[in-house]
């Protein structure tokens, strides 16, 4: 049984983290497979979307441990491979999302979690600290104070108080996660694909670019859906009071 | 306004009266019977001529809840029942409206209320409630949770443990004993509904206050109405996942007692 499980849902592709006896810790060899897994749907038309999920007891519970302690530690770089998909991500987090695990949550462009999820960054008390965008992700999300306090500290979160402070963007019952994530990510991949990747593109400037930079590139972006045969389509057919018919042009 | 489905719309001066009526099957709701009062509800709100709106079932019945017999909701999640849509689009925006609408909203409960039957009685501002009528939970008699704003508005009105009680036993509660758990506003005969339209006139000819007083209580008395309802949807779907719930309903139609499994 590989350790990613695959699932096609109409234009949705569902990966499952699949090492149930070790919290879904991610290895080098899955992170790996996750990676090329993005990158393919990345590169497929049919594909509009994926939903990223674990299990009921672990979205994904950090970094292999075995892998920490070989010399060089785990291999961090294919991580700037799954930052650099265009397709739109949504993280549906059950159970434990630690360390890498939720390093992984917060790579996602969305998130739906359980209300009794367990989110945080315990690197701290290893004697590290998070190796794979935690510690910026996390600042970004919920604002220095609390950022600083659990990457200082280790301490958890729940599902309940991560949509609170705006980590998550929904928080449902645990039973109900991956339902939700996945309609979510159905409603995302019926929109128009060129317009959903530039929505992703632009929302992610606003977190990495000045701000006259990414208004810039925001107003360039938009002009350039207005040409495009989906922007002509949508505008139309809400002129002419009928659902649009998407090209993905 | 387009017709309205399974249900009639009656005017006397300002008071506008709603009346379920689907009295051969208890006036059990459906989801297009839904969709129409919800746009009944919006309309009333906008007309100001209507001051005070009744609400009554056809028949015997006030009103039993979901009808299991709806085709279209029973079946619409791959042969399933889609609970959490039903809920949520469906009886959530109907409670809403009840609960909000600016002006007073009075149930004249001649009947059962069964179900969401009963959360729409319990969503009303006064309940005018015939001797010979009763409420019911209903929903864990055939495997399902509260829905309908009854986990809501209940334990506001009876207490927390009585709420538990009369949830978890699904037990028939007679006029008698509603009026005693103070969910009764008045208790009437065979003319409730006589007496619940009088009362409506008299609140009609009140100031534009009352419906403020209404949208100031529902801020300050009740808490987050809609959090509560989209709460209870989400456990609705879950409990309509289980095999309970297919034993539940089974059993319902074929008349027998449910064997659960507890799962």
């Amino acid at each position: 049984m590989s350790d990613l499980i695959t699932e096609q849902h109409g234009p949705v592709l569902l990966l499952r983290l699949n090492r149930p006896a070790r919290l879904n810790a991610l290895t080098d060899g899955l992170a790996a497979e996750i990676a090329a897994a993005l990158e393919a749907a990345d590169g497929d038309d049919a594909t509009r979307a994926v939903v990223i999920t674990g299990d009921e007891r672990a979205f994904a519970a950090g970094a292999d441990i075995g892998e920490l302690a070989q010399p060089g530690g785990p291999q961090l770089e294919v991580w700037d491979r799954i930052w650099a998909v265009g397709i739109p991500i949504v993280g549906a987090v059950r159970g434990l999302a630690l360390g890498g695990g939720l390093e992984l949550a917060m790579s996602c462009d969305v998130l739906v979690v359980a209300e009794d999820a367990r989110l945080g960054q315990p690197e701290i008390k290893l004697g590290l600290i998070p190796g794979a965008g935690g510690t910026q992700r996390l600042s970004r999300a919920l604002g220095k104070a609390l950022a600083m306090e659990l990457v200082l500290t280790g301490r958890e979160i729940d599902g309940r108080e991560a949509y609170a402070r705006g980590l998550a963007g929904a928080c449902v019952p645990a039973e109900l996660v991956l339902r939700t994530a996945l309609a979510l990510a159905q409603t995302i991949a019926a929109h128009a694909p060129l317009a959903v990747r530039a929505a992703k593109r632009a929302v992610n400037d606003a977190f990495e670019l000045p701000l006259a930079s990414a208004l810039g590139r925001e107003r360039s972006a938009f002009r350039g859906l207005l040409e495009t045969a989906d922007g002509r389509e949508g505008v139309a057919a809400f002129i002419e009071k009928r659902p649009p018919t998407w090209s993905g042009k | 306004m387009s017709n309205p489905v399974d249900h009639r719309l009656e005017r006397e001066g300002a008071v506008a009266t709603i009346v379920f009526d689907r009295p051969a099957a208890y006036n059990a709701v459906t989801g297009a019977m839904l969709l129409s009062l919800q746009a009944t509800m919006k309309a009333l709100a906008r007309d100001r001529e209507v001051r005070a709106i009744v609400l009554t079932g056809a028949g015997k019945a006030f009103c039993a809840g979901q009808a299991l017999d709806d085709a279209q909701t029973m079946s619409e999640g791959n042969g399933r029942p889609d609970l959490l849509r039903a809920v949520m689009e469906r009886f959530n925006p109907l409670v809403i409206a009840i609960a909000t609408i600016e002006k007073p909203v009075i149930a004249a409960v001649n009947g059962v209320a069964a179900g969401a039957g009963m959360g729409i009685a319990l969503a009303a501002d006064f309940r005018f409630v015939a001797a010979s009528a009763s409420f019911t939970t209903a929903f864990a008699k055939i495997g399902l949770v509260p829905d309908s704003g009854v986990s809501f508005f209940l334990p506001r009105m009876v207490g927390y443990a009585r709420a538990l009680e009369l949830t978890l036993l699904s037990e028939k509660i007679d006029a008698a004993r509603a009026n005693e758990l103070g969910l009764v506003t008045k208790l009437c005969g065979d003319d409730v509904l006589a007496q619940a339209k009088a009362f409506a006139a008299t609140l009609a000819q009140g100031p534009r206050a009352l419906g403020l007083i209404k949208r100031e209580l529902v801020q300050n008395g009740l808490g987050d109405l809609r959090a509560a309802l989209t709460y209870e949807a989400q456990l609705q779907a879950i409990a309509g996942d289980t095999a309970d719930f297919i034993e539940g309903v089974s059993a319902f139609r074929e008349k027998r007692q449910p064997h659960f499994c507890g799962e």
